[in-house]
């Protein structure tokens, strides 16, 4: 399995992240040689194997479905970049 | 009078406790040489917070005035900077954060400082907590203590492992009495291993993740990083407990770890695993394991002979689950609501630029590998995989522990690297964790002791793994090999 520079491309599309045309072929092979290591998985038979998800095994817990936290606007908005009023503000979304 | 600085937990907590010196004069001695040029060389704190550990240390004598003292009272500490702090920059070595001031505190510091404990400042780390070295930090990367008498100034400038890199590289040179530390892979071990300091990763569910920027959510936990297994008991004992606001913690009492110190080995049932006797293993490391089994069948330990056949692949499973978990965890840096945000013409554009300015080399690298095992048609091939094998490793402990109570393995392949080794392929850096990984994929704890001296002058530490919940269990062993070992030896820089 090999990762060309167009699949570079795709799936740092997919991660929201800007790599450079010049960079992508380099990336490329990074990714190439790690996914050529864990290649050797394929050796592990897992016939009848569940996947673990988490080390316990565990049932998530459940709560009370009720408010517990909440109506803190100014702490949210503490760190934004960019804001107006209540609002996170971005770059126009509407074409 | 020993030195202030050079005192472990225990004592200063005794020293503390008779009155032969104050919160304040201990934190000070600290503050004092953080504030070293030689000490700031080494490039420890991302952020150094000497109004708060003072206004916090008066307010820890102002306690014990009044009869009131916790169980870290007065202790000055290093905290990684992946925890929150309230009102505290918080960075994960990240650029992508920027200013980032969390509004709220994590469970684990919170805790430390409701036990009195004083907080000296935010150290460095791997950006992410993604490394072994700390060599991706956003920062300058942490000189290690052991580099020599001035590190900043050495030939060679030594890592203090990582991701934990500032809170071994601290506690090793004597700057802060005890350091948190967070362990996705082996990040408090191998760094605690390398400085000749001790470490534990407790079980997965011990401590509670709130409020510590996730990494990889089924493989992250905090810990500390202390300078002996008595000081490690009495942190951890404040540092676990659970906690309603993490959904993987356990409910499930927190036993008395320092009481577990004065426990004896006789009769217990040690492993020793065979896969770990790795192709070309250090010949040095191989004979430190051999002598620390010795040690605990002195001891009166029983030594056996286990095995955990799918070892092998745990590194390769770790390397597909962490990115996995990560990319997803790292897509909440948007540039939106808090952190780095970049120009772009529109919304789509915006996040790339972001995240590509945002993110360091080797994040970006974990963050599109994550994504691609993640993706439609490599789901199951990858993702999925992984989680089969990572449940055929946790058998292999479930089954070892049929017949011991605690395992012996090496903590770290070697000794200390330079920062500007293993940089150019990122599996000779992989490979540090190697000893280590096995532990977050089976949410077992593990602990590093310091027991020997290699032929170059650089401490190697030995771990102990133990059944899940079972830290005590391994506080019991840990003291005992602290005990026969008697490891003694200082970094070149010390405060």
């Amino acid at each position: 399995m090999t990762i060309d520079q167009k699949t570079v491309a795709k799936i740092a599309n997919l991660a929201r992240l800007k790599i450079p045309v010049d960079e992508q072929i380099a990336v490329g092979g990074e990714l190439n040689k790690i996914l050529d290591w864990v290649a050797q998985l394929n050796e592990v038979d897992v016939a009848g194997v569940e996947p673990l998800a988490n080390p316990n095994d565990a049932h998530l817990r459940l709560r009370a479905d009720v408010i517990t936290d909440g109506g803190k606007p100014a702490d949210i908005l503490a760190n934004a970049p960019s804001k107006t009023a209540d609002f996170f503000t971005v770059p126009k979304v509407i074409e | 009078m020993t030195k202030l600085t050079d005192l472990t937990i225990t004592e200063a907590v005794a020293g503390l406790a008779a009155k032969k010196f104050s919160a304040v004069e201990l934190t000070d001695a600290h503050l004092a040489a953080m504030e070293r040029p030689d000490a700031r060389g080494m490039n420890i704190f991302t952020l150094e917070t000497p109004d708060i550990a003072r206004a916090q240390a008066k307010q820890s004598d102002a306690r014990r005035a009044a009869g009131q003292a916790g169980d870290m009272d007065g202790i000055p500490l290093a905290i990684k900077d992946l925890y929150c702090t309230k009102g505290v920059r918080t960075t994960a070595a990240s650029r992508i954060l920027d200013n980032f001031v969390p509004t709220y505190e994590s469970t684990v510091t919170q805790k430390l400082f409701d036990a009195g404990a004083v907080m000296l400042g935010k150290v460095n780390m791997d950006e992410f907590a993604m490394g072994s070295g700390g060599v991706t930090s956003a920062f300058k990367p942490t000189i290690s203590p052991w580099s020599g008498p001035n590190p900043a100034a050495a030939a060679r400038h030594l890592v203090p492992g990582g991701s934990s890199s500032g809170s071994s590289a601290s506690v090793a040179a004597r700057l802060a009495m005890g350091a948190t530390g967070t362990d996705t892979g082996g990040s408090i071990r191998q760094p605690a291993s390398v400085t000749g300091t001790v470490g534990i990763k407790p079980t997965y569910g011990r401590c509670s993740r709130y409020g510590i920027i996730a990494f990889a959510s089924s493989l992250d936990q905090a810990g500390p990083i202390t300078r002996s297994v008595a000081d490690a008991a009495l942190m951890m004992r404040v540092m676990a407990g659970f906690d309603e606001k993490d959904s993987t913690s356990i409910d499930t009492p927190v036993p008395d770890y320092v009481a577990a110190l004065g426990g004896s080995v006789k009769g217990m049932k040690i492993g020793i695993p065979r896969e770990y006797r790795i192709d070309g293993i250090n010949p040095e490391t191989d004979a430190l394991w051999q002598k620390g089994a010795q040690m605990l069948r002195d001891a009166g330990a029983e030594i056996i002979d286990i095995t955990l056949p799918h070892t092998k692949y745990a590194l390769p499973v770790y390397y597909i689950i962490a990115p996995a978990e990560a990319s997803s965890n790292l897509a909440r840096y948007d540039g939106v609501r808090f952190g780095l945000r970049m120009p772009g013409e529109n919304l789509n554009d915006m996040y790339a630029a972001t995240r590509f300015a945002g993110f360091g080399k080797e994040v970006r690298r974990r963050i599109l590998i994550g994504t691609y095992v993640l993706s439609a048609g490599y789901y199951d091939a990858y993702y999925r995989k992984a989680q089969r094998v990572r449940r055929l490793i946790r058998n292999d402990f479930l089954d070892a522990f049929k017949q011991c109570d605690a395992i012996l393995t090496p903590a770290s392949p070697g000794t200390a690297f330079a920062i500007g080794e293993k940089q150019d392929d990122p599996l000779q850096m992989y490979l540090e964790d190697v000893f280590t990984v096995t532990l977050n994929l089976a949410g077992l704890p593990g602990i590093c002791v310091p027991v020997g001296v290699a032929q170059n002058g650089l401490p190697m530490g030995l771990q102990l793994i133990g059944r899940a919940f079972d830290e005590a269990t391994l506080f019991t062993a840990a003291a005992a090999l602290e005990k026969a070992a008697m490891f003694n030896a200082k970094p070149a820089f010390t405060a």
